[in-house]
């Protein structure tokens, strides 16, 4: 009993129930959704489906997490971003202009590079609204969520430009010979990367300081401009990461739904993670679990055969129901109980 | 004696996680009293406050009031309100961003005839009320551009300029100079006088003493005893909140004297802040401890913040061990050497949602630079001994600071300066909210310091806690240094140069 308690304290313990929740659901309704196969040499089932679609959420809500931790505000140009890095990288590679090529006019290395950068170069745009000219995140990034989509279209000379170089498929779908979809891959290797770094270095705590009052942060030595611009970039980054996976997957940049609504995915999977969303402390670890929940519900809807019309409808109740559990009145009313439950235990004690 | 009670509180009890803050405390003002409510760091003051207001639900325990049917329950500030209890807490909560009129009237603005805002007759109101305080400040100011001590004020006047019955002031003299206080004190007695009970908290002793009718002494949460001032002089009032025989005024003085001849740390030399400080100059040596004093409002803080770097300095320039420094922003001055803690606790001290330990480490991690982390154990480390050092009292060393009590926090954000080891410690009011032992303790650590060579600015509204650990005292009127006193450090000679009487 009072390891149980131990176990619901933790902060990570509603994020995990919840994932597990719409797991149990698929458990009674549909045992098939946690059946794996392999066909063709490589990995099948519903399962493996989340954890493959859900790369993008889970890359994005890394850097989310990271700027709604600082700034306690959200970035919400994520989504037009990805596809603006999309662009960029298809534009490198088939050259200016070219509507569809299967040969590639610089290294696939130096295009990914490109697209990414660009995704960072976006961040500290960002960044720099947010951080010294001190404009509210939201007005901030609502540049970039306008104008990155049609910056990408010029980059695509208004045009969807496809990629038929095979490799380039590799990162959106399979590496020859290995089941495993290599986005799988690429959201540890990111995933790996930034919790090192959170680790190794103090990043961490000083981002939380600067989060939970920028004004002491940096009487005590912390540059907190510095703090919040490097949070956006690493965010930018992100961005033009999962806009390289998302692009790889259909071998093409399609600049009007590479991304779209990615952002709203992002912003929930940091809520999902019990982080809250007036910044300071956070949880990357439950952000990600809030990430793949996210993708596990659609796909769970998607399979349960709701129209994907619907889907949106079930999704929003779905959220609503988790994020009044994790709420901080819910959690108060629950604490108060335990509390009241001490103080008798003690007094008959 | 029966009909006189006010308000009683019997048998309160308040847990939070790991923590028993209150346990069947009890607390009783009678109309026309103004009743001391007394104990260490953590006794649970504030707390007690806050379950009668209604900031906190008590785990049980009952709260009767005179002419208020029941076992009353507030839940929130708006209810006590409604019955006549109006609340100066420990922390200033105003708006920063709102005018001072606007701070005083939120909630209760008058309205034309059309139902808006009336701003003039509000800026009138406040203006008025602000005077009753003999406090002449531009009302439509934000209140953000005021000190500390103002804000105080200000949140003051808000309390009294509503009627109630009851009227309780959490340690609100704690950044207010002598004749803040005293204006305080005036307004206090008028109230009494009219029948409203005042509970109030302070760690002054004198002040108790001077106001107070009644003394409530609590412990750990517990209640201990309830006397009239009477009874209960000054070694038996302490010896009750302590638990022990404890000697606070036992004479304690630097004795080390810095020789005239030491090596010199600082120099400043025509360093000024538009606006708020006009150019000063400045010199502390090796192992001196430097007071500087004035009145609210004087230019104090403003000084010690061009200083380190909190405020850029626009002119002038300052050496350290003979190096030009140039400050951007306050790291750079870290590197080179000082802390300086912050008068306002709440807005420039802490990191509220960080643990103890984080918030003690921070500067020190700041200095090192984001790539040299201290290892965790040697993070451990350091909190625990800052945390026995200053006996500051926290269930761990991982609770959120901000889940400490109001002086508890004032040691971890000392613990932070300390744990960095600096040559020049800058500490404007340290013993802010500090209970009477723990203060003892920090001039004692403080003299022990500048023995050990390190060169300490001290700033405090309490004069006598200056003249028992500086060596040297700046003066400051309006903004301007007008002149320091470095032999006949008395009581009598400080307050007359403060006041500016040119004779
Ligand atoms: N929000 C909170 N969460 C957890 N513990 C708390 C909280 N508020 C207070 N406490 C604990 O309750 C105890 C009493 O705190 P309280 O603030 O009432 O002390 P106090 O007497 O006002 O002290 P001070 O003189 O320092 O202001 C302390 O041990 C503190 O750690
Ligand atoms: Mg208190």
């Amino acid at each position: 009993m009072k390891n149980l308690k131990k176990v619901t304290k933790q902060q990570l313990f509603l994020p995990i129930f919840c994932l597990f929740l719409v797991l149990l659901v698929n458990l009674f309704k549909d045992p098939s959704f946690f059946g794996i196969s392999i066909n063709n040499g490589v990995l099948y089932g519903r399962i493996i489906d989340v954890l493959n679609r859900g790369s993008e959420i889970a890359i994005l809500a890394v850097g989310q997490t990271l700027v709604v931790a600082v700034s306690a505000g959200t970035d919400i140009s994520v989504g037009s971003v990805m596809s603006l890095a999309a662009c960029g990288t298809c534009m490198v590679l088939a050259g200016f202009g070219v509507n569809t090529t299967s040969t590639i006019q610089v290294p696939l290395i130096i295009g990914i590079l490109f697209g990414v950068a660009l995704g960072g170069l976006c961040g500290a745009f960002n960044g720099a609204l947010v951080a010294k000219l001190k404009i509210q995140p939201m007005v901030a990034t609502l540049i970039l969520y306008t104008a990155a989509r049609a910056i990408g279209l010029l980059f695509c000379n208004n045009q969807i430009t496809y990629i038929r170089y095979e490799p380039y498929k590799y990162l959106g779908n399979f590496l020859p010979g290995c089941p495993i979809p290599t986005p799988i891959f690429v959201t540890i290797a990111v995933i790996i990367v930034v919790m090192l770094f959170l680790k190794k270095t103090a990043l961490g705590t000083y981002i939380q300081s600067v989060g939970i009052n920028s004004r002491a942060a940096k009487i005590a030595g912390l540059n907190s401009d510095m703090i919040c611009f490097m949070c956006y970039l690493i965010c930018g980054i992100c961005a033009g990461m999962a806009g390289m996976v998302a692009s790889s997957r259909i071998y093409c940049a399609d600049s009007n739904n590479i991304g779209l609504n990615y952002e709203l995915d992002a912003i929930l999977a940091v809520a999902l993670g019990g982080n809250s969303l007036g910044g300071g402390r956070f949880n990357m670890t439950g952000s990600i679990i809030g990430a793949y929940t996210i993708q596990a519900i659609t796909t769970t809807l998607l399979a349960m055969g709701v129209s994907t019309d619907q889907a949106p409808v079930v999704k929003a109740i779905i959220v609503i129901l988790i994020v009044v559990v994790q709420s901080p009145v819910f959690k108060s009313w629950l604490g108060k109980r335990q509390a009241k439950r001490l103080a008798l235990s003690k007094e008959a004690a | 004696m029966e009909n006189d009670e006010l308000i009683t509180m019997r048998d309160i009890t308040k847990t939070f996680p790991g923590v028993i803050a209150l346990d069947h405390a009890q607390l009783t003002l009678r109309k026309g009293e103004i009743h001391a409510l007394m104990g260490e760091n953590g006794a649970g003051k504030s707390t007690i406050i806050k379950c009668l207001t209604g900031v906190y639900d008590r785990d049980s325990g009952e709260v009767h009031m005179e002419g208020v049917e029941g076992n009353i329950n507030c839940h929130s500030t708006e209810d006590a309100q409604k019955i006549g209890i109006a609340t100066v807490y420990q922390e200033v909560n105003l708006c920063p961003n709102l005018t001072v009129a606007e701070n005083l009237f939120i909630g209760r603005e008058p309205r034309t005839k059309a139902g808006f805002i009336d701003w003039k007759q509000m800026n009138r109101n406040a203006k008025k009320v602000m005077d009753g305080l003999e406090i002449s400040i531009d009302v439509t100011q934000t209140l953000e551009n005021y000190s500390i001590a103002i804000q105080q004020m200000v949140a003051i006047a808000r309390a009294v300029d509503r009627d109630c019955r009851a009227l309780i002031l959490d340690e609100p003299t704690s950044s207010l100079d002598d004749k803040e206080v005293e204006k305080l004190f005036r307004v206090m007695r008028q109230l009494r006088d009219k029948g409203v009970g005042i509970i109030f908290v302070t760690h002054f002793l004198e002040q108790v003493y001077e106001v107070c009718d009644r003394i409530t002494v609590m412990r750990n949460g517990a209640f201990v005893g309830e006397y009239t001032v009477a009874e209960l002089p000054r070694v038996k009032l302490v010896a009750a909140m302590l638990g022990k025989d404890f000697d606070d005024l036992a004479a304690i003085k630097n004795e080390t004297m810095a020789s005239a001849d030491g090596e010199v740390l600082l120099v400043c030399d025509g360093m000024s802040h538009k606006g708020t400080i006009k150019p000063f100059n400045f010199k502390i040596r090796k192992g001196e401890v430097v007071g500087i004093t004035g009145l609210l409002g004087s230019g104090r803080s403003e000084m010690v913040r061009c200083i380190y770097g909190a405020d850029k300095s626009q002119s002038g320039k300052e050496t350290m061990k003979g190096e030009e420094l140039k400050i951007k922003a306050p790291i750079d001055s870290i590197r080179k050497g000082m802390g300086y803690l912050p008068d306002d606790r709440k807005a420039d001290g802490c990191i509220g949602d960080l643990s103890v330990r984080e918030n003690i480490i921070l500067a020190l991690q700041a200095r090192q630079g984001m790539f040299h982390t201290i290892p965790r154990a040697k993070q451990n480390e350091i909190a625990d001994e800052f945390i026995r050092e200053l006996s500051i009292k926290t269930p761990s060393r991982e609770t959120a600071l901000k889940q400490l009590s109001g002086g508890n926090q004032q040691k971890v954000i000392i613990a932070r300066w300390l744990a960095t080891h600096p040559d020049l410690l800058i500490l404007d009011e340290p013993t802010r909210g500090i209970d009477i032992g723990t203060k003892t303790e920090i001039q004692k650590m403080i003299l022990k310091l500048a023995g050990e060579g390190m060169s300490v600015i001290f700033i405090s509204s309490e004069i006598e806690e200056m003249l028992r650990t500086c060596s040297r005292m700046c003066v400051m009127r309006d903004g301007e240094k007008v002149g320091e006193i470095d032999h006949e450090l008395t009581q009598e000679n400080v307050m007359k140069a403060i006041a500016g009487g040119d004779n």
